[in-house]
């Protein structure tokens, strides 16, 4: 029943509009981005190296597909969360304000089944949303611009990784990218068991992604205890994967914080949807 | 004794303060069309709600098929087609999608030929492509029908099933329930606010009011004890009038219009009084009983 249930899920979210805004915002930030790059890209380098360049000289095609795929993901992975919340915000509390959710109630099949399938739908999707991001970064970005050693400059100085040694690092990053955002889809979908208004959990979903980025960004003691602890803070670790050597237990971490949000809200979700008297 | 599909004892729903159901109990029993009748806001959709799991009891019980609906909700669900208040489909969706997605999750194997055996029965056969988004409010009812029948349930229960509808819609309706309770011997609980509704198809009933069970048990036995208004439409009303009085003096009759005799009177007496008119050359045009349930509803609810 609960595979049944998914796949049912699933259609839903293929035959909804609003689910392929997601691959089309994506399509086309990456494509301007890239455009962008294409146009002016030598001037943004040497904002970002001029201080390096009195001491270096940068040889070979700095400008590479490894490059802009590492500057999109930068520049974007912080707005795919709202492009996920967008589908999976809708997927309890949508159905509950069109009162379809009486129809499914109704059925033999248990809540717990009920809302699991529309989590391991909503968790497809988000995945189909992080491969199609990697796809149009990297794969776009390589036919572009081409191939090359990746220059990556974070606060502890300049990396050069070479080549041969960046594919697997997207791949990682990229997973736990997807955690994170497999993270804002539970989060939205929790929320979506406490409503009845298909908006509502969309904009608390990013109210509160704005809420712990403030509080994660802002230097003020008295959150350090619960810095740590949000996910917000590990939103950005797929950065991880692009430093050497490997901050192995940072990431550990990190997939471990995320991992047990996806439990804990989960185990609400279920609880609250357990106990919903559906009234719509 | 037929064998009981529900029974209700003492069940109780509070939200809050506000009492939506308090204290009803009931029996519905194997081929039963059994009416749930009440103004609005009298608990009926509640009701119906608990028997279905969308809402959780304050207290009592309830079993269905013999097995508690707590401990047995998939096995109950599996054998229970119905529509809560108004079928809600995914308007984005095809009907026969629609249907498809219902069925796959209704714990029995239905096949695609099923689906379009439902499509016709309820009269949508050439409809089944289009979006459910363009369907009138009567076309999403039969689906709603359609999807309640998509794994032959044993038990029906349609939640004011006729809401919203024309009058053809509601006579479509109404011969499609008749034509499941005789031609496919289902029980079904059908709950609603119009009386003839009930009277026309139901043969067992609870009246609720204010969350309360007011009055249940077969239809025709809870009517005849009752006393009819009939109206006589004579061609000699004042002579007609004399012999009531005279043959029948304990029983009301008042002239109603020129030739109009609305008389209150046992079931049992019509035959007879209509009798005493013809032996008595007294010409019958039409007799015409006030609509019964209507005079028992707002008695019980005592308005």
């Amino acid at each position: 029943m609960f595979w049944k249930s998914t796949y049912n899920e699933f259609i839903k979210i293929a035959a909804k509009p609003r689910s392929y805004i997601g691959l089309g915002a994506i399509t086309l930030l990456v494509a301007v981005i890239l455009f962008a790059m294409r146009m002016d890209g030598q001037s943004y380098l040497s904002f970002i190296t001029g201080s390096f360049e009195q001491t270096l000289s940068f040889q070979g095609s700095v400008l590479n597909g490894n490059l802009m795929a590492f500057i999109v993901l930068q520049l974007l992975i912080i707005h795919i969360p709202l492009l996920v919340a967008l589908v999976t915000g809708d997927l309890v509390s949508g159905e509950a304000a069109s009162g379809s959710i009486r129809m499914l109630c109704t059925k033999p099949i248990s809540r717990t089944q009920l809302l699991m399938s529309k989590f391991a739908a909503g968790s497809a999707y988000t995945l189909i949303i992080t491969v199609w991001f990697g796809v149009m970064a990297l794969g776009f970005g390589k036919l572009l611009f081409g191939t090359g050693d990746l220059m990556v400059l974070n606060s502890q100085g300049l990396f050069i990784l070479q080549s041969s040694d960046v594919i697997w690092r997207f791949f990682s990053g990229l997973s736990v990218a997807y955690l994170a955002l497999v993270t804002i889809a539970t989060l939205s979908i929790t929320l979506s068991c406490f409503t009845d208004n298909s908006i509502g959990p969309i904009v608390a979903t990013m109210a509160i992604i704005v809420l712990f980025t403030i509080i994660g960004t802002l230097d003020v003691s008295v959150f350090d205890p619960i810095r740590p602890f949000l996910f917000t803070t590990h939103m950005a670790a797929w950065r991880s994967f692009f430093e050497d050597p490997l901050p192995v237990p940072a990431i550990i971490r990190s997939v471990v914080v995320l991992v047990a949000h996806i439990m804990i809200l989960l185990s609400i979700a279920l609880y609250k949807f357990n106990r919903k008297d559906i009234l719509s | 004794m037929p064998e009981k599909i529900i029974e209700v004892k003492n069940l109780s729903k509070h939200f809050g303060k506000i009492k939506a159901v308090e204290d009803v109990s009931f029996d519905v029993y194997k081929g039963d069309v059994f009416g749930f009748l009440g103004p609005n806001g009298a608990g009926k959709s509640t009701t119906i709600r608990v028997m279905l799991s969308l809402i959780t009891p304050t207290s009592g019980e309830i079993s269905l098929f013999g097995k508690s609906l707590n401990a047995n909700r998939s096995f109950i669900l599996s054998k229970i087609g119905c529509i809560v208040e108004k079928p809600d489909f995914y308007h984005y969706l095809s009907a026969q999608k629609n249907l498809e997605i219902f069925a796959r999750i209704s714990g029995s194997h239905v096949s695609r030929i099923r689906i379009h055996e439902m499509i016709e029965f309820v009269g949508l056969k050439g409809r089944e492509k289009d979006k459910v988004g363009s369907f009138s409010h009567g076309m999403k009812q039969r689906l709603g029908i359609a999807q309640a029948l998509l794994h032959d349930p044993e038990l029906i229960i349609l939640d004011e099933p006729t809401t919203g509808l024309d009058p053809k819609g509601i006579i479509d309706i109404r011969n499609l329930i008749l034509q499941l309770k005789n031609e496919r011997n289902k029980t079904i609980v059908l709950s609603s606010h119009i009386l003839s509704e009930i009277e026309l198809i139901a043969n067992r009933m609870v009246i609720l009011n204010k969350g309360k069970s007011v009055a249940q048990g077969s239809v025709t036995e809870l009517l005849n004890e009752q006393e009819l208004v009939v109206s006589f439409q004579v061609d000699q009303p004042e002579k007609a009038l004399q012999l009531i009085f005279q043959k029948f003096p304990g029983i009301t009759c008042i002239l109603s219009g020129i030739d109009i005799l609305q008389i209150t009177a046992t079931h049992e007496l019509i035959p007879d009084i209509n009798r005493l008119f013809l032996a008595n050359d007294v010409n019958v045009f039409r007799i015409d009983p006030k609509r019964q349930l209507e005079e028992y509803f707002l008695k019980l609810i005592g308005n």
